[in-house]
């Protein structure tokens, strides 16, 4: 990344003490042809995943194959938008609510619901007003883990990261140990609910999971100014007349929103938010999220529909995409780590 | 200081006092289970009591005790060798890699002979923790979190990467068995090789004091004499031995070599001599009462070893990592 870091934290561009007007301009001009490349880029691989291929039937894998790319594109926003936010509040590029384990308090709370109320309630209720259920109290708890680890501050990111991860481990460990305890029958229900993948995924579940992203989308573009200022960090943000607590809390209210619907469509995808979040972050070279935003989204786009057509197509296997994409992304981690470790 | 001076001050009676209670927990746990096994059949010589004794309770008794004696003496020697509380088989990717060993046998030497299985174990998890020590070396700054935190993503790529080949060999769910350790399997004759385990744990206590002194640090362990690059190797081939064994015959088991040895060491100190012992015994003690918990928590089903020590077990990490974070010994 071609920014240096002043003293104070703040991201100044390298060799460029005070940015000119012109600089600023080349910056922009640069930025937009980025977006236009990544937008072209997303592009072709739906075309190329939506008809490349076809045998018989146009019109049934038509539908078959833009119901998938919906649910990626729509996985792909939440993820990708999720991990820039969570990466603004938190101030740091190492974390995501995927490694914190936000996806896996998920599933855990999921999994409760089923282990108090049965297989039977979960059938039977409407499965929207569950979802909404689910979601709450998922708000509750990502907010109350977040504050309670970022609450003290001056605690040490590794510490945080590691922490991360091991309640990542722990919800895990929960969720199983409570699906142990479930009734096989209900079980059964719920492994359906819970090990859903690309290719079967509820299409009035999908209708609901892009109007609620939508609603979600529309909020972070109304909050992308103050995020601007709030990746600032704190003192400087409060400094510049930004309410930092306020415009925190509504991101994480957004992020856990967005890590549910994500994690209800297609189960935990651990890495592929710190891979687009970074990527994008490097490419466009800026910290606005007017920018930001749209790019990680595209580029997440790319990845999951290039990934699952070069699957597909090249090595004729289905499901096995989460797993590549925690190979690359870890690798990355690991990298990342690294280099962190020798500033 | 206080920890200081309390460090060491082990007594006979407390060793004793430990072993009782290990002795009790293990009595009481053979006649845990869905067969009756009853004090009063066992005297009266019933041929099904014991019959069910002699084939099962026992074997897993025995299979529990040396499992946990051996993941947490591994545990032990791992971070001493590496100078950081928090390296151990299960944060180096120790299990993750002697896990794929396993997979590898599995593919390309099935219809061998166990011993054979083990051996790839051995080869592949002493491979990736030499490879965990060479990121090691990378990292310039080596911070106390920072290298278990490299650790886990590490196993976590090995992971992926071997879930990656069971899913293309159709071997996902002979995978589950191996990553979740269970006792519910073990029988007379499927776990003898558990012993091998034991006597590798006793190798390390004749290690014991070079140890020590290698997490002393490099230059401070050349300068008393100690053969640091070898010391550290024989205790990573140890480490090694160890997790793929336990791996080969129960699965993966979570969290006991990173606990056991921190909740050890911050209680008595860090001499191996006095530290070691007692760590085999908590080690021990802390699986078994698992072993139980999960026997009895949903009877007469039974919950994984494994299941019942990733709650608890990340639990404790959790707080020795936020409470206790960077007072802790840091080197």
């Amino acid at each position: 990344m071609s920014a240096t870091t002043t003293t104070s934290g703040t991201p100044v561009a390298a060799g460029t003490a005070v940015p000119t007007a012109t600089a600023f301009a080349a910056a922009r001009r640069r930025e937009r042809r980025m977006l236009a490349v990544l937008a072209l880029l997303a592009l072709a691989a739906v075309a190329a995943f939506a008809f490349i291929g076809i045998k018989g039937n146009w019109e049934f894998a038509l539908a078959i194959r833009f119901r998938k790319i919906a649910t990626m594109a729509v996985v792909g926003v939440a993820i990708a938008w999720s991990s820039v936010l969570f990466q603004t509040v938190t101030g740091n590029r190492i974390l995501t609510p995927s490694i914190m384990g936000f996806d896996q308090l998920f599933v855990l709370i999921q999994t409760v619901i089923v282990f108090l109320f049965g297989a039977l309630a979960l059938a039977t209720a409407d499965p929207r007003l569950l979802f909404s259920g689910q979601v709450a109290a998922m708000v509750g708890f990502s907010t109350l883990l977040h504050r309670w680890l970022f609450g003290r501050r001056g605690r040490d990111l590794y510490v945080m990261v590691l922490a991360g991860v091991i309640f990542g481990t722990l919800f895990g460990s929960l969720a199983n140990l409570a699906a142990r305890l479930i009734n096989p029958n209900d079980f059964v229900v719920l492994q359906d609910s819970l090990f859903a993948s690309l290719n079967q995924v509820d299409a009035g579940l999908l209708g609901f999971s892009a109007l609620l992203i939508g609603a979600m989308a529309a909020w972070t573009l109304r909050l992308r100014h103050r995020l601007d200022v709030v990746a600032l960090g704190r003192d400087h943000a409060i400094n510049l007349g930004v309410d930092h607590a306020a415009v925190v809390n509504r991101a994480l209210v957004i992020v856990a929103v967005l890590v549910s619907v994500a994690t209800a469509l297609v189960g935990p995808i651990t890495f592929l938010g710190l891979l687009v979040a970074n990527l994008a972050r490097q490419l466009v070279g800026t910290f606005r999220h007017g920018v930001l935003l749209p790019a990680a989204a595209l580029i997440a786009v790319i990845t999951l529909v290039g990934g699952q057509l070069i699957l597909e197509r090249v090595f004729t296997m289905d499901t096995a995409l989460t797993v590549i994409v925690n190979f690359v992304g870890g690798v990355y981690f690991i990298a990342l780590l690294i280099r962190e470790s020798r500033r | 200081m206080t920890r200081r001076r309390s460090a060491g001050r082990l007594r006979a009676w407390h060793l004793a006092a430990g072993v009782v209670t290990l002795t009790v927990l293990a009595a009481a746990s053979l006649l845990v289970g869905v067969g009756d096994v009853t004090p009063a059949g066992l005297l009266a010589g019933r041929a099904e009591d014991l019959h069910l004794l002699v084939e099962s309770r026992l074997p897993r008794l025995l299979a529990v005790l040396l499992a946990g004696t051996a993941m947490s003496v591994a545990g032990l020697i791992m971070m001493h060798i590496t100078g950081n509380r928090f390296v151990s088989p299960s944060t180096a990717g120790t299990t993750e890699s002697a896990t794929l060993g396993v997979l590898v046998a599995t593919l390309f030497a099935g219809g061998e002979a166990v011993i054979v299985k083990m051996a790839l174990a051995v080869a592949c998890a002493l491979l990736g923790t030499f490879v965990f020590m060479t990121i090691l070396r990378r990292l310039t700054f080596r911070d106390m979190i920072l290298v278990p935190l490299v650790g886990i993503m590490f196993g976590g790529v090995i992971g992926a990467a071997t879930t990656f080949v069971a899913y293309r060999y159709d071997l996902l769910q002979t995978l589950g068995a191996w990553t979740s350790g269970d006792f519910s399997a073990v029988l007379r004759g499927r776990y003898e090789l558990l012993w091998l385990a034991g006597g590798v744990t006793l190798l390390g206590y004749l290690y014991a004091d070079r140890f020590t002194v290698a997490g002393m640090g490099r230059s401070f362990a050349i300068n008393l004499g100690v053969r640091y690059d070898r010391v550290v190797n024989t205790g990573l081939v140890l480490a090694s031995v160890i997790t793929a064994v336990v791996v080969v015959t129960v699965g993966e088991i979570p969290f006991v070599s990173l606990i056991v040895p921190n909740l050890v060491t911050l209680a008595l100190g860090d001499n191996l001599r006095y530290a070691l012992p007692v760590t085999a015994l908590a080690g021990a003690f802390f699986v078994l009462l698992c072993d139980v918990a999960g026997r009895l928590i949903r009877f007469p089903y039974e919950i994984p070893v494994s299941t019942v020590l990733g709650v608890v077990g990340s639990a404790i990490f959790l707080v020795l990592l936020l409470r206790g974070g960077r007072r802790m010994g840091v080197r």
